[in-house]
């Protein structure tokens, strides 16, 4: 069984435990050495898949220390220790995994406070991640990810804040009070992933028709399609095509 | 008029029938169709679009009038949604670049980049000088394509149509440049992840070189056609008003913020691909309406003209892909009597010599390369504003996500704050100083 990129071998329990999880396999549905990049073997082993459950330890460098205890400051302590349980800093970038209750608190100080000052929210949306998003057993897993990119004009700085919620109870607070432009980024949000955000103005569709039925950026919403007859052969629909799987 | 029906006048207003009354629309018949009782306001709502030729593109706007006074302006946009961003995640990472160069079709260099930048921040790689240098040229290009469709539909949709036909003339010569360069007038996928899909061909140097002499003329034309206009500055001077302020609360960047004398130019305060070693001005204007961004634009066109020069004068000899052939594509690619396409010498390579050499161009070419897992952000500086690219991987040969942060779509959200208490005339104007493109909005 391999996850999203090869983790066979990192952990035998996790692929056993997933039967039918839904993990893609590569364009062949070849398993273990089916590499063709050399980057295969670079895959970090993250017992989550593609989302990150480790926690970075401090000192995170560069100015994130600084916008962490800025924050910390703006917020408090207790406050701060119940709304961001992880944070991982990849790439150069850092990420505040944040529980939804407190999220409002959060991008008030954050917006606000003078040490802080991330008066732009750069781009809010959505992210999928289907069985990656946890073990496939649980039922409540939170799949769907509302992802923040906030920009500090004055500092220049940026960083990210991560919402996760499972699909069965889909309510993220909305960020409009505080910045307004996340106004059509949440009702894209809501078209594609079918997250709600308690708070919003009007929360209506914005890409898709009005009466469009799910939501179609979801890992599980159907490709659809008919088979196409073109030259005496029968092209299948895209979502039976074999590399599509 | 006649308001009963006469047998006599098949023009009649209405008649009563078994089924009710039937109206005939003949026009003069209000009083009869809606009764002859006051209004309490003078309340009309227009539906303007999505086809008009004003807006833009398919962009659609219900307007509440009174008068000539918009009170409410809505935006309703998705028109052109092609669902690009799903479409990546059933593509390789290689191919990912053709699909983000279509969605705004004006500047389709800088969807490539910012989308290359973010796929080579997850896999840990740069791209060499030469290519570095070469997507900065080639994006300057496309900036100065782009502002002059913006400046020709801004003259169209403000009635000076000469600016349309001279903004398009203009920009068919750099789209000519680019042409020669990418093979491709638009949607080049020209910038891949690693590099370039191939190196400047013979000549391009030349041909840019003698552009750079003709251009500034052009760009005076411009100005002496449209900015000393009394009527071009009447109808842009307080249209579409909106301060700093407005624009961080609503998330507007380009050239509108840098119009509130704001100088937040990506370039400059985050730099990417060494624009931090070029010599270029960031414009502003302090205006805050749509004279001001006018003017930004006008002045950013000849900023970019700088850039493209120094572009040409630092270009070295070197690869345009990076070394490791695991991401590289196989070929190199050239232009044959049939279009572009593998370079002979590889065609025989791989068909008649070896084995190893087809099976490695064939599994990177239809699987591509693994990306390890991860998250990034990637925001450049596109003609319109923040162009952000926000890519996740799952390890796999295909992104598990991309995000596009368009600038057209948040900058559009400006529609009502610039437009609402103004007039129906001056909705146009600030809508054009907006230059979105429905393109990229909808995705």
């Amino acid at each position: 069984m391999t996850g999203p990129g090869d983790r066979s071998g990192a952990d035998p329990s996790r692929g056993v435990a997933a039967p039918g999880g839904g993990f893609r396999k590569g364009a062949f549905g070849v398993t273990g050495s089916g590499d063709t990049s050399g980057f295969g073997g670079l895959v970090r082993v993250e017992p989550g898949g593609a989302v990150a459950l480790h926690s970075t330890e401090r000192p995170y460098g560069g100015y994130f220390d600084e916008v962490t205890d800025a924050l910390v400051e703006a917020v408090g302590e207790a406050t701060y220790a119940a709304a961001v349980p992880r944070v991982v800093v990849d790439r150069g970038e850092i990420t505040y995994f944040v529980v939804r209750e407190h999220l409002l608190t959060l991008v008030r100080a954050l917006r606000d406070d003078e040490a802080l000052r991330f008066e732009l929210l750069s781009s809010l949306s959505g992210v999928d991640y289907l069985d990656s998003g946890g073990p496939v057993s649980a039922p409540d897993r939170p799949r769907l990810h509302v992802v923040y990119h906030l920009t500090s004009m004055t500092y220049r700085r940026r960083i990210r804040l991560e919402v996760a919620v499972t699909a069965e109870d889909p309510h993220v607070p909305s960020v409009t009070p505080v910045y307004p432009t996340a106004d059509w980024q949440e009702r894209e949000a809501w078209d594609m992933f079918g997250v709600v955000f308690d708070g919003h103005p009007a929360l209506t569709r914005i890409l898709m028709p009005d009466d469009w039925d799910g939501h179609p950026q979801r890992k599980d919403y159907p490709l659809g399609g008919v088979p196409v007859e073109y030259h005496d052969a029968t092209i299948p629909p895209p979502d039976t095509r074999r590399s599509y799987r | 008029m006649s308001t009963t029906y006469n047998p006599a006048d098949p023009y009649a207003g209405s008649r009563e029938t078994t089924e009710g009354r039937v109206y005939t629309v003949t026009g003069g018949d209000w009083d009869q169709t809606l009764g002859t009782e006051a209004y309490g306001e003078e309340r009309l709502v227009v539906n303007m679009g999505p086809q008009h030729p004003s807006t833009h593109g398919v962009l659609r706007l219900v307007l509440d009038l009174e008068g000539e006074t918009v009170t409410k302006a809505r935006v309703v946009v998705g028109y052109l949604h092609t669902g690009i961003e799903k479409n990546t995640e059933y593509r390789t990472w290689t191919q990912g670049t053709t699909f983000v160069t279509r969605m705004d079709y004006l500047s389709p260099l800088y969807n490539e980049a910012g989308y290359c930048l973010a796929v080579e921040k997850l896999l840990g790689i740069e791209a060499p000088p030469r290519a570095q240098t070469i997507r900065v040229l080639v994006m300057e290009l496309n900036r100065i394509a782009s502002h002059l469709v913006a400046l020709a539909t801004f003259g169209m949709e403000m009635g000076a149509l000469t600016g349309m036909t001279n903004g398009f003339r203009e920009r068919e010569m750099v789209l000519d440049l680019l042409e020669e360069i990418t093979g491709l007038r638009m949607n080049h996928a020209y910038i891949r992840p690693g590099g370039l899909a191939q190196d400047l061909p013979e000549g391009a140097v030349e041909h840019i070189r003698e552009w750079l002499e003709v251009m500034p003329a052009r760009v005076a034309d411009f100005h002496k056609l449209l900015t000393g206009q009394p009527i071009w500055q009447n109808r842009l001077k307080d249209a579409g008003y909106l301060d700093v302020t407005g624009c961080v609360a609503l998330g507007i960047t380009g050239p509108v913020l840098r119009a509130t004398g704001l100088p937040w130019d990506l370039r400059k305060v985050e730099p990417y691909l060494g624009y931090e070693t070029y010599d270029f001005e960031v414009p502003t204007a302090d205006t805050c309406d749509a004279w001001g961004r006018y003017l930004v634009r006008m002045a950013e066109v000849n900023e970019s003209m700088r850039i493209i020069e120094q572009a040409l004068d630092r270009l070295e000899p070197g690869p345009v892909m990076v070394e490791d052939r695991k991401i590289a594509w196989p070929a190199q690619l050239s232009l044959g009597p049939d279009g572009m396409g593998n370079s002979p010498a590889h065609v025989a390579h791989i068909m008649g010599q070896s084995m190893e050499a087809l099976i490695h161009h064939f599994k990177l070419v239809t699987e591509g390369f693994r990306v390890p897992a991860g998250q990034v952000y990637v925001p450049v500086e596109s003609p319109r504003g923040e162009l952000g690219y926000h890519v996740v991987s799952d390890g796999g040969t295909r992104p598990w996500r991309v995000h596009v942060r368009d600038p057209s779509f948040v900058n559009l959200q400006a529609t009502a704050a610039m437009s609402e208490g103004g007039m129906i005339a001056d909705v146009i104007a600030a809508i054009a100083s907006l230059d979105p493109v429905m393109g990229g909005c909808d995705r």
